[in-house]
């Protein structure tokens, strides 16, 4: 690695350019909300400077401060569930046989490259009234039906969609890979005679899974759950398209103070409290990481 | 030894014997529980596709082979525009953030300079913050300075955020390479450069290509950022295919949908594809 003063015309020319723009078009842009959010809206929707924590106290009003803890217990549970599908999914893939191992890794990825509006949106096809689950279930229900002799009567579609259990489903689809990956990696290089050494001892499959296989996998799981964690919370697509009015997350109530509610400075309020929590867990992942041994992801 | 290698014969016996204790794969509840897995992961968007070449408006059961919601979507000229937008803004972005990124990539793994600890975690910030965040930041600030929502905000900020992607793949192509070429290259009397075109960019190619292709496939797929930065005439594909997704679930969304999987999903596997080729010449050449 080169000292910049050994060539500062060749630093600066390769410096500069990237720098501007993104010190333009990035750190300017979130200074600009940072300032907003110690303001005030005025009486045309514009925002005044105020310099006052008002925006910050209101985050704490019940109304606001329910959508916020409604965003951390979804983001949890979707992190659980990511968690309980993702390790099997991992440990399938670290312990199969060499040649399949890059394929069923590409199986995990692949979906993670289509349009994140698309996959959303393919599961409204599936949940909806008159979709592909309610359509499995009503012939389930009218084999059911004929088997009993007409007993059951008329079927009545679920309402899958537009509330927080669609939301979920929504979630841990997009974020099951940011799961899987980390845990691959740990499962993928941890040393299996440790597991050969507990069952040759006598302990059974299931202990060795408990005591032995899930202690060692902790960073992964750390990673990954704290990956999937940050992403749940921060979004705005899944909630906007597959919940209803009474899933509202903390993306959505940013997007709406900066639409209709036209409220800039509350939203930037908020904007800053999601990225100080997105920081802090990041600093756990980082601080972790530097104690447990790096996981690349 | 392996599988291959024996005859199918014994190959068959093999598979009859007792599973291993840690041949987890050969047990039938992980099976199970692999393939419930992927059924998750892949029914939803094959039906998707599926129900693309379906010929009923209703879009449940099949009722035949059609290409038909591929030409209403072709010929429907506000998702022929969207079209037109996407690529615009996509391949204007590419190639600026392209080259930005490259510069960054270049300066984080070539120079030594005070600050670079914190300019390193200032440079992923964008990989790292909610897209809501960074979506209603770049409205607040084009309002704020009066710069009319359009073609030229939307790119503008889909740089913004490609620019870290790239730099981190640029960092990573570098990190192979071997810096006795460059001071070779110059004790042979080459300036700097020359030694840059002559020594440092061919070998970066890979990089700089799977960094566009990505900073492609961002700009292409991105839908939050572009819905707080759009404005009239500036419709791209994805937001038009949302306020179609909001509006009604019908085949043709289904064809619109499917057209950006593939072109998505081509774009990704060919960065995928050059990555790897490079770094098994890397591994072969040194």
């Amino acid at each position: 690695m080169q000292d910049w003063r050994r060539n500062k015309l060749v630093f600066s020319i390769l410096l500069i350019p990237p720098t501007a723009w993104l010190v333009i078009f990035f750190t300017i842009p979130l200074a600009v909300v940072w300032v907003y959010s110690f303001g005030q809206r005025g009486p045309l929707g514009e925002t005044i400077i105020t310099f006052s924590f008002a925006n910050y106290l209101r985050t704490m009003e019940w109304v606001n401060l329910y959508i916020t803890l409604k965003s951390l217990w979804i983001a949890t549970v979707t992190t659980t569930i990511c968690l309980a599908m993702g390790f099997p999914l991992a440990m399938g893939v670290a312990f199969a046989p060499p040649r399949y191992k890059n394929l069923l890794l590409l199986l995990v990825i692949l979906p993670f490259w289509t349009n994140l509006l698309i996959r959303t949106y393919a599961w409204i096809a599936v949940l909806r009234t008159n979709g592909y689950v309610n359509f499995f279930l009503e012939w389930v229900w009218s084999g059911l039906d004929w088997v009993f002799g007409g007993m059951l009567g008329q079927f009545q579609p679920l309402e899958m969609l537009y509330n927080q259990g669609a939301v979920i489903v929504g979630l841990v689809y997009v974020n099951l890979p940011f799961m899987v990956l980390p845990l691959y990696a740990t499962l993928e290089k941890l040393d299996k005679s440790y597991l050969e050494a507990s069952l040759d001892l006598g302990a059974s499959q299931w202990r060795t899974l408990f005591s032995v296989t899930v202690p060692l996998a902790l960073p992964g799981i750390f990673t990954g759950g704290l990956l999937s964690f940050i992403l749940a919370l921060g979004t705005y697509l899944t909630p906007d398209l597959l919940g209803g009015t009474d899933s509202i997350m903390i993306g959505n109530l940013i997007a709406q103070q900066f639409g209709p509610a036209r409220d800039w400075a509350f939203g930037s309020a908020i904007s800053f409290i999601l990225m100080y929590v997105t920081f802090a867990c990041l600093w756990v992942k980082a601080v972790l990481a530097g104690r447990e041994g790096a996981v690349n992801y | 030894m392996t599988d291959t290698a024996l005859p199918a014969k014994i190959r068959s016996r093999r598979r009859r014997e007792a599973i291993a204790p840690l041949d987890f794969t050969r047990r039938r509840w992980l099976k199970a529980v692999l393939l419930a897995n992927f059924i998750f992961l892949y029914f939803p968007i094959v039906a998707l596709i599926a129900f693309s070449f379906n010929n009923s408006k209703r879009n449940i059961t099949w009722q035949g082979f059609t290409f038909d919601y591929y030409k209403k979507a072709f010929n429907n000229t506000a998702l022929h525009d969207a079209f037109m937008n996407t690529i615009t803004i996509a391949s204007t972005s590419t190639l600026v953030s392209t080259i930005l990124g490259t510069m960054l990539g270049l300066i984080l793994h070539r120079y030594k300079f005070p600050g670079k600890g914190p300019f390193d975690s200032w440079i992923h910030l964008p990989i790292v913050i909610p897209e809501v965040c960074l979506g209603v930041a770049m409205l607040a600030f084009f309002t704020m300075f009066k710069i009319p929502l359009g073609l030229f905000t939307v790119t503008v900020s889909h740089i913004a955020f490609s620019i870290p992607f790239v730099a981190v793949v640029i960092r990573s192509r570098m990190s192979g390479f071997d810096p006795a070429l460059e001071e070779a290259s110059q004790d042979l009397g080459a300036s700097e450069w020359q030694t840059f075109w002559g020594v440092t960019f061919p070998y970066m190619i890979p990089g700089v290509v799977a960094g566009a292709l990505l900073a492609l496939t961002l700009s292409l797929d991105d839908f939050v950022i572009t819905f707080f930065t759009t404005g009239p005439g500036s419709t791209t594909f994805p937001i038009k295919i949302y306020s179609m997704v909001r509006f009604s679930v019908t085949p043709e969304v289904n064809a619109a949908s499917t057209v950006l999987i593939v072109l998505t999903l081509t774009l990704t596997i060919l960065a995928m594809w050059i990555q790897s080729r490079s770094d098994k010449k890397a591994k072969t050449d040194g």
